[in-house]
């Protein structure tokens, strides 16, 4: 299915409902990884290449760790919760806490060509699918 | 809080408004803390994807409405294949108890997160009297 949106007003609601219904999917569900862990993921296709996005508001770039090895992607880290030291708590709804998490994917990624991005809070990984994963074309003789 | 606590999944709660909106999409309330300290109140908001250009802070008659939107232009010409959460646009209202100077509201966006500073009016903050 591709994701183009030609009517600027319904397109987020369409993109919207194509991330509800893949919501279902058990992807990751037979890997040792499982789901559940922070911090939730989005995987995205984009031609060969996968692309993971995380929500990680208020964590800083230098306390987020990503490493890339086969088919395996670890993301840890730390978010922290500060207030002043006087101050008067109201409303307390941000959590803070330590997490890794360490999901499999079914291609095998090029480790060495992996871009992260992390800007307003969203972490993306450009995970390109190593040369060696991708299927060749064969021509019938 | 124990550093060495481990983070929790916090799901997206969906907006359920008093007034309708005539944007076709979901809104999301996002998690916030306040707090108060002697000379201020603050309001710390998580709205991941929104950019600065993209938040409008309104505070009228106490009421302190926050909207920030994404730009899911982002996501074009991604397909999705396993999804763990949805994005949208956030919202949220507040109604002020205590008086705010309304000049004096500062916003600052880091990483995702909001942070607006709304000073005290001068007459609500605590003043010490000395006794002759």
């Amino acid at each position: 299915m591709a994701l183009l949106f030609s009517d600027p007003v319904d397109a987020l609601l369409q993109f919207q409902q194509a991330l509800d219904a893949f919501r279902t999917s058990g992807w990751l569900g037979s890997s040792p990884s499982g789901s559940g862990a922070y911090p939730p993921l989005n995987v995205f296709r984009k031609g060969d290449d996968l692309v993971v996005i995380a929500e990680v508001p208020g964590i800083r770039k230098s306390d987020l760790q990503i490493q890339v090895k086969g088919h395996t992607i670890r993301i840890a880290g730390r978010k922290s919760v500060e207030y002043g030291e006087t101050a008067g708590l109201h409303r307390r709804e941000r959590l803070a806490g330590n997490f890794d998490r360490a999901i499999t994917v079914p291609v095998e990624i090029d480790a060495d060509s992996v871009k992260a991005e992390c800007r307003d809070g969203v972490l993306a990984l450009y995970l390109p699918r190593a040369e060696r994963d991708k299927p060749k074309t064969i021509a019938i003789g | 809080m124990a550093r060495s606590q481990s983070l929790e999944v916090q799901e997206k709660k969906e907006l359920v408004s008093k007034e309708e909106k005539t944007v076709p999409a979901r809104y999301y309330v996002p998690n916030s803390d306040i707090y108060e300290t002697e000379d201020a109140l603050t309001v710390v908001m998580e709205v991941p994807g929104v950019e600065k250009k993209d938040i409008d802070v309104h505070l009228e008659n106490d009421v302190l409405r926050v909207e920030g939107r994404i730009d899911f232009g982002k996501y074009e010409g991604l397909e999705p294949l396993y999804t763990e959460y949805n994005v949208g646009h956030f919202a949220r209202t507040f109604t002020l108890s205590s008086k705010i100077d309304q000049q004096q509201i500062s916003a600052q966006l880091k990483d995702g997160v909001i942070t607006l500073t709304l000073k005290k009016a001068h007459e609500a903050a605590p003043r010490r009297i000395a006794i002759d």
